[in-house]
């Protein structure tokens, strides 16, 4: 089946109809709220003074310049903050970061001071002339020479630490798969690297701090994936100086864009809340794009090296990935708590791998501070490229077609729910028939017999497959939680008695268009047509709890809670329907938007006419009202997954991929609005490009930035973008209400090893076997000259 | 720091407003006169989150003072929509699904309405090349174009109806 059954008309719009967004026309007007949009009476910006070493002792601030600038008003140090205890302050993995130094700084760009003045201007002003004395220290930015004998020790803060490791952390059978490897047949081996990236969302962080001294209440616009889990943050971190829960409003009003770079707490916000507290006026702080590159959480940055095992005819026997993973200073990675490498033992992949084994051990370096997602569910697309490489070069040594290798290995459609060898139900697929759909739409013979006849005239073109097992939706609240905060997620839908409705979520879009999709789901569900149903997310005084958008978990959670407070307003409905057509519940039938009598049709109650009722007529001994909140924990995770096929030509002159074609396969389950999934291939898919072609956050040897600016840091744009193809294949998800899974991430996950793979298969007669991203044109022309092709 | 009196015609409308010389024109827009569809993206020229077209050639209002401004005509997305009226590259971008977050989406749709402007009836390749300068890191650019294609085909609707 390659589509999803359309229940409703075009009128009610549920699952399944290309709905244009609701949120569409605020923002096709200029009308979009988004943080720097706020203005409020009174309110004051701040400015940060940043470090421009990567490691160096803090001598002395002198402020008295900056305060001597008219309309300066403070300058907020560590000293500042430590007389409330809060310069220091948790991180998500439990480890600790600083909100202001008092001692050192441990990266380059790290907060050292902030200004408070009227306006931005003067901010700015006060910043350039706080003068602050440091004597700089050895810097460490290569984690294996952190992890070396007589490295200088970066945590000095930590009583009793003697080198740079944070944590060691396994899982599988070591020694079943040592012996696999000591038997196979034939093995292979890799070194990965997959460099730092930022996930750059055009709208940067900020926040506005406003705290009223009179009713020591906060309000707290920010950009945030989790508003929820802020308040509560704030509320822990912060309840010795007196801020409480339930005098704590967090707002996340609209996003320009998230991607897992809006996920954790940056001492910005703390300092500018810190602040408003202490001045009690509205404080406003929004970061600059080189604060944003230099200062927020990164993605990725693990050194990997993968290794299989398999038979002569190419059946897979052994997986093991050993990792280095750089966390920078503090570990702020924003993991579930259970998971410091996140769901990274998803990497056996799509594939029928009897024994793994896999184990990585985490590094501090004087970086910033992260291991956010970059557009992935928990360190998924890291686990996706070590296998999807590590099978062409599998390939490559067998001298087999890669896609002939994927079809031997496939865990076949019938072995679902399959248990991984490294633990993991995945709740259902069909492998096979992703890549023969991804194979047909290319031509996949036709384009091996061109590459073939191009090699011979040494034109260099390459065909890269993809084949990704995502793993999404956390979840299940008996493993997975944030600083002991269950990953439920949340809806809470009233049905008005003109059988209209507002639906609120404790998740939160940043772009993925859940003010459409969600009124879907609760269309689908209630006949009530979309265009009628108000979907809010965002505030916490009003949503229900819910720990909020990432991971590609809005779907399988809230859309699921979607669902099923749905079905608990028709069981209300179906009680109140019997009543006004005095008939047993069991003698009515659901159609949809309406209850009727079994063999009579004509005696029938609209959902309108049983909204009206609820509050006008409901049955003796019922509570008035149609209205329910669903708090979903979900039994198990979703396990999208696609094929990816790349056509790649090479300029021998001057190294460049040119991506001529990418076709991507995805199956997402049931899908509730395929313009929208569309739309978030598409994204995923060049958030995957830029990775694999441009974008690289790297450091010299005195920890300085190099790409700490758009000028540097190069997001594609239109030029560079191919035209994406899709398809679909639909395999729906055992386990959630509506069958769905998760897919804002899929694409970023699959494209990298795609476009690799490509690269690599286009120079793989040279001998070619391995490329690293992001593969540049001078990193490309190199390999071609040392091959001796380079024109 | 030196004050200057200017003059600026923004959507149509006169306004008068005094400036300090640093005063970038996308602060002018937003903090002076509470315009806030014209974004900020980056700081150095190169996202096109605040483009607006400046006397009718579109221009990253991050990088020009608002003294540069005087005297001539600024217009914003805040603009684009006449007598209550969507403007064809309005429709189009909500048609063709070609915003997400919608944060790039005031510049992306000021710099392609400039493109349709002077060339009606672009290939893919001059949208791909018109839009360069303006950065969207949700759609991948591909329903971005199909809007703009669907924008142009709609202003050229009733030319081409005339000519038939």
């Amino acid at each position: 089946m390659a589509t999803t059954t359309l229940r409703t008309s075009p009128e009610v719009c549920g699952m399944g109809h290309s709905m244009k967004r609701k949120e569409d026309p605020r923002f096709i007007r200029g009308q979009g709220h988004y943080v720097d949009d706020i203005k409020l009476p009174g309110m004051l910006h701040m400015d940060i003074v940043r470090s421009p070493y990567a490691h160096a002792k803090i001598l002395a601030i002198h402020t008295e310049k900056a305060l001597a600038i008219p309309g300066v008003l403070a300058v907020i140090t560590g000293e500042t903050l430590k007389t409330y205890g809060l310069h220091w302050m948790p991180t998500l993995m439990s480890d600790t970061q600083m909100v202001l130094p008092v001692e050192k700084v441990m990266y380059q760009s790290q907060e050292v001071a902030a200004v408070i003045a009227t306006d931005r201007y003067t901010a700015a002003d006060g910043v350039d002339a706080v003068e602050v004395e440091y004597e700089p220290l050895p810097v460490v930015v290569d984690p294996r020479k952190a992890l070396e004998p007589g490295a200088p020790v970066l945590r000095t803060d930590k009583e009793g630490k003697t080198d740079n490791h944070i944590w060691h952390w396994e899982t599988g059978d070591r020694a079943a798969t040592e012996k696999a490897f000591a038997e196979a047949e034939v093995k292979v081996k890799q070194d990965i690297y997959i460099p730092r990236i930022h996930v750059a969302s055009i709208e940067t962080c900020g926040c506005v701090a406003d705290f009223n001294k009179t009713d020591t209440h906060l309000t707290v616009y920010m950009t945030t994936q989790a508003p929820h889990a802020i308040r509560t943050v704030i509320a822990l971190v912060a309840g010795h100086v007196g801020l409480s829960e339930e005098k704590i409003r967090v707002v996340s009003p609209d996003l320009g864009g998230g991607f897992g770079g809006k996920v954790p707490v940056y001492p910005g916000y703390v300092i500018a809340i810190a602040a408003s507290v202490v001045i009690g006026k509205p404080i406003k702080w929004v970061e600059d794009r080189m604060e944003n590159l230099q200062a927020d959480s990164f993605a990725r940055d693990y050194h990997m090296t993968a290794e299989l095992a398999a038979k002569k005819d190419g059946t897979m026997t052994a997986l093991r990935i050993t990792t280095l993973a750089d966390h920078g200073y503090a570990d702020a990675a924003a993991n579930p708590s259970k998971y410091p490498a996140g769901l990274f033992s998803i990497c056996t992949g799509s594939y029928d791998i009897k024994t793994a084994f896999t184990e990585m051990d985490a590094a501090y370096t004087n970086k910033p501070p992260g291991g956010v997602a970059y557009r992935c569910s928990f360190r998924v697309t890291e686990a996706v490229h070590a296998i999807e490489r590590v099978t062409d070069v599998l390939a490559q040594e067998l001298k087999m077609d890669p896609a002939e290798l994927r079809f031997k290995n496939f865990i076949p459609a019938d072995k679902f729910p399959y248990k991984s060898a490294l633990g993991w139900e995945y709740d259902s697929g069909n492998y096979k028939a992703a890549l023969e759909k991804a194979m047909a739409g290319v031509g996949y013979a036709e384009l091996r017999k061109e590459q073939a006849e191009k090699r011979a005239k040494g034109e260099l073109m390459g065909i890269g497959i993809c084949s990704f097992t995502e793993i999404v939706g956390a979840g299940p609240s008996r493993e997975f939680d944030i600083l002991g905060i269950k990953m439920f997620d949340s809806a809470e839908i009233r049905i008005h008695p003109t059988g209209k409705a507002i639906a609120r979520f404790g998740t939160k879009s940043q772009g993925q268009g859940h003010e459409t999709t969600y009124a879907q789901i609760v269309a689908e569900e209630l006949g009530i047509p979309a265009a009628h149903i108000q979907v809010e997310e965002g505030d916490t005084d009003t949503a229900p709890y819910g720990l909020g958008t990432y991971a590609s978990r809005s779907t399988p959670t809230a859309g699921a809670a979607a669902a099923v407070a749905a079905r608990k307003i028709r069981d209300k409905a179906k009680k109140i329907a019997a009543y006004l057509l005095e008939v047993s519940e069991d003698d009515l039938v659901w159609e949809v938007g309406k209850f009727s009598v079994k063999g009579a049709p004509q005696k029938s109650k609209t959902i309108q006419e049983l909204a009206f009722a609820a509050y006008t007529n409901h049955p003796p001994g019922m509570e008035a009202g149609l209205e329910a909140v669903d708090y979903y924990d979900p039994p198990n995770l979703t396990f999208p997954f696609g094929s990816y096929i790349c056509v790649v030509d090479i300029d021998r002159g001057t190294g460049e991929v040119k991506v001529r074609r990418f076709l991507a396969i995805d199956d997402c389950g049931n899908i509730i609005n395929p313009m929208i999934v569309d739309g978030q291939i598409h994204g995923g898919l060049s958030m995957g490009l830029a990775p694999a072609l441009f974008e690289e956050i790297s450091y010299d040897e005195n920890g300085n930035n190099s790409a700490g600016s758009f000028m540097d840091y190069l997001v594609p744009t239109a030029m560079e973008t191919p035209s994406w193809e899709t398809g679909k294949t639909v395999t729906p998800c055992p386990h959630h209400p509506l069958g769905a899974k998760g897919v804002g991430e899929s694409a970023t996950v699959g494209a990298p090893p795609a476009i690799v793979n490509a690269v690599v298969d286009a120079l793989s007669h040279l001998g070619v076997r391995h490329i690293e991203i992001p593969m540049t044109p001078e990193k490309v022309w190199n390999i071609l000259k040392e091959k001796g092709v380079a024109e | 720091m030196a004050q200057h009196q200017i003059k600026v015609k923004i959507n149509g409308t006169d306004h008068k407003a005094e400036v300090e010389s640093r005063l970038l024109l996308v602060h002018l827009l937003r903090e002076t006169l509470s315009m806030t569809g014209t974004h900020i993206g980056c700081d150095t020229t190169h996202c096109g989150a605040c483009t607006v077209l400046l006397d009718g050639v579109p221009v990253k209002s991050c990088t020009v003072l608002a003294v540069q401004a005087d005297g001539r005509e600024v217009k914003t997305v805040e603009g684009l929509e006449q007598d209550g009226k969507l403007h064809a590259i309005q429709n189009g971008f909500h048609q063709e699904h070609g915003l997400q977050c919608g944060f790039c989406t005031p510049g992306m749709m000021i710099t392609s309405s400039a493109l349709l402007a002077s060339n009606p009836d672009p290939s893919e390749a001059q949208i791909r090349q018109a839009i360069s300068g303006n950065l969207c890191r949700c759609t991948g650019y591909v329903n971005i174009i199909k809007s703009v294609q669907h924008a142009a085909a709609a202003l050229r609707q009733p030319a081409e109806a005339v000519a038939k």
